[in-house]
């Protein structure tokens, strides 16, 4: 088969953040084409995400279930604006630190702080946990645990996609460090032999556990992108904490994936949490984690580009902010009261009947 | 004799075995500047520094075959797999690759390397966490397969491991690791391929191995008061190569056999062990061998379901009512 020809899109190339002298600035929203409408929803949902998973690790805490918990915080920008590139038919696939890029492809939370309390109302009926959440439904198809083992099985929802002369992508959501997982390359490989619309999308957060991606790989912490270049792939970089930057950078980059055209995204991000929620983070400074708390949240910079170009004020964020924090209790409450699954389903889905 | 939890009694082992033979690594995920995720390495990178104590990526399928190459070539590795779950990337070089090689080398090659670490479910990780490898392992010529139950037969075991030329899986336990027991100083080691009998008894011989074993240990003087039976326990503490006489000559006396695993009883190693024990005595046996395993389903999340499908004390009293008609 002959390969297409493809472009090699390098878009802006950010620096990684923590470089950076001011804090991260993105597009401004003045002569963009968007509605204060989108920004403002897409703040709204960064919120609900911060909060939601603040209110996870407060579950947690209180030992309201148990488990591995790996937490997203920091992380929202790019769940937000990559998603509202998709449409609701794209298939998803992700790793186990994604209760929010589930929420994000349309599972409810309640469904998924369920799923976390091990409920049967869960949206993996309690049997999968925070590591595993799914929808078939809501083409959400998984929260994997085993690191870089859905970097495959994306590549086989993208040979469906053509198989079926669908017009939909696959987005397959990677960590930095699952990029150094064989099975990884073998999936880059024949997606690009094939010619699959899959979009690889590395999370960079720059750690893998306590590991900082740059022990593991000679080609520069924030190259990863380069992983793409083994198979002459198309590959771009963009700062994941702009989550404007990322929604048009995201939408342009579908465009081609839906042609079937496979790329490699690598998104410049940072979680401010642990690796899970037992890692109390020694190996990085405080003063690292608060310069990307201070310098490059992607909440406070949308906040207060926002509140510059006048489209919102503080106010009006600090009530939201205490709407979406009631929402949540309210969430976490039904959650709680909800009923474990019957015994009798454990021995259910193990064969189709 | 000192006092360790479980981590400690294995940190001891690889600490004397890494100052005793300079051939000896340790390489995995996390294993050196973090200090291994369950901080089993403890202060091994600090002392040994960087040659010595290796941090990988996460390439399993790969760091398992360097540990076989270097094997080959002379070194004595230590893999440690931050947990089997993601040991079974590994499994092509260790199936493949470290099982076979002395064989199909027609002798030429030892294969003096140690794949470690936790095996089995811990609380409420669900399926793809949660995956007992013994089975899988002990099916393979070429493998040894041992699984520790006490602090004390971690050290002596895992030194043992460390000493043998042939490749060694060895089975932690997360839920284990701070487990505390009397440990001997200094150089410690318990032979493989042998068993011990925990508790002497007459009536029923136990026979179970590490995270199990140690639940039944605590189950044992309610089954002598509440069924006034007195149980042999028996720990093989090596599945593979297993010492298959302790137990039958154990048989012998009690003419019954319970086991009791958590892993899945298919084609399992207590099936195995009850199959032997039918050949073995089959005329000593009063009842049919018994087996306790989980039930046949990947491993549940929620609390409730994952209790439901592992073995509890109510199932190894009820096999022991069952196998003695009361
Ligand atoms: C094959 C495999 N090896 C090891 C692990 C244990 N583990 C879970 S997450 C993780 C780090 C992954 O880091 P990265 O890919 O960067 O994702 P992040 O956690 O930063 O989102 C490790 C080592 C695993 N789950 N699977
Ligand atoms: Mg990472």
């Amino acid at each position: 088969m002959t390969a297409k020809k493809t472009t090699k899109t390098k878009t802006s190339a950010h620096k990684p953040a923590s470089t950076q002298s001011s804090s991260s600035v993105g597009s401004s929203t003045k002569n963009s084409k968007h509605s204060a409408e989108l920004w403002i929803s897409m703040l709204k949902e960064m919120i609900f995400y911060r909060r939601f998973e603040e209110r996870v690790l407060a579950a947690y805490t209180q030992q309201k279930f148990s488990g591995f918990c790996h937490l997203h915080i920091g992380q929202e920008g790019l769940c937000v604006g990559l998603q509202r590139a998709l449409d609701a038919k794209d298939y998803m696939i992700s790793g186990y630190r994604s209760h929010t890029q589930a929420i994000a492809k349309g599972i409810a939370p309640l469904a998924v702080f369920s799923e976390l309390f091990g409920k049967a109302s869960g949206c993996s009926g309690g049997k999968g946990g925070s590591m595993h959440m799914f929808s078939k439904d809501k083409r959400f198809y998984g929260g994997h645990g085993i690191v870089g083992g859905q970097a495959p099985i994306a590549v086989g929802m993208g040979w469906k996609i053509r198989y079926s002369k669908e017009q939909h992508v696959v987005v397959c959501y990677l960590g930095d460090a699952a990029m150094n997982q064989g099975q990884v390359f073998e999936a880059m490989n024949m997606a690009a032999v094939w010619q699959l619309p899959v979009l690889f999308v590395i999370e960079n957060n720059l750690y893998g556990m306590g590991t900082h991606i740059g022990r593991t790989t000679t080609i520069g912490a924030t190259q990863q992108y380069k992983r793409a270049l083994a198979f002459d792939m198309d590959h771009s970089q963009v700062n994941g904490q702009d989550v404007l930057t990322v929604y048009d950078h995201m939408s342009k980059t579908i465009k081609r994936v839906r042609k079937g055209v496979p790329h490699l995204v690598e998104a410049l991000t940072y979680r401010y949490k642990g690796h899970s929620v037992s890692d109390p983070s020694l190996y990085r400074s405080k003063e690292e984690v608060n310069s990307y708390k201070d310098d490059h949240d992607p909440i406070k910079t949308l906040a207060k580009r926002l509140q510059n170009d006048g489209i919102t004020d503080e106010d009006s964020i600090r009530a939201w902010d205490k709407e979406i924090k009631a929402e949540l209790k309210s969430i976490e409450a039904q959650a709680d009261k909800a009923a474990p699954p019957d015994k009798a389903l454990a021995y259910h889905h193990v064969y189709s009947q | 004799m000192p006092t360790m939890t479980f981590r400690e009694a294995l940190l001891d082992a690889m600490h004397i075995e890494m100052q005793r033979d300079p051939h000896v690594f340790l390489m995995g995920e996390e294993v050196a500047e973090y200090d291994g995720a369950y901080k089993v390495s403890k202060g091994l990178y600090k002392q040994f520094g960087s040659m010595r104590v290796v941090d990988t990526p996460i390439s399993e399928a790969g760091f398992a075959g360097v540990g076989v190459g270097a094997a080959m070539a002379g070194l004595r590795p230590i893999i440690e797999m931050m947990t089997w779950n993601f040991g079974i990337q590994g499994f092509d070089q260790i199936i493949n690759h470290a099982a076979k090689m002395r064989y199909m080398s027609g002798g030429q090659f030892d294969m003096p390397l140690v794949f470690r670490g936790p095996n089995g479910a811990a609380h409420m990780l669900s399926s793809q966490h949660s995956q007992y490898v013994e089975a899988m392992l002990v099916n393979i010529a070429g493998l040894k397969v041992v699984c520790p139950s006490n602090p004390a037969d971690g050290k002596g075991l895992l030194a043992s491991s460390i000493r043998d030329n042939n490749c060694v899986i060895f089975l932690e336990s997360e839920m284990m690791y701070s487990h505390t027991g009397d440990v001997p100083k200094g150089e410690y080691l318990v032979p493989l391929a042998k068993g011990v009998i925990r508790q002497q008894g007459q009536d029923v011989t136990l026979v179970s191995w590490g995270k199990a074993l140690w639940k039944v240990m605590g189950y044992l003087s309610d089954i002598e008061k509440q069924l006034g039976i007195s149980v042999e326990v028996i720990d093989p503490r090596t599945l593979q190569p297993l010492d298959i006489e302790l137990i039958a000559n154990s048989v012998r006396k009690t003419h019954r056999l319970v086991v009791v695993e958590e892993g899945w009883g298919f084609a399992s190693v207590g099936s195995e062990i009850a199959a032997h024990i039918t050949q073995l005595c089959f005329d000593d046996l009063d009842a049919p061998p018994f087996r306790v395993s989980s039930s046949f389903v990947p491993m549940p999340y929620a609390e409730n379901l994952e209790h439901e499908v592992m073995p509890q004390k109510e199932d190894v009293l009820g096999a022991i009512k069952h196998i003695s008609y009361l």
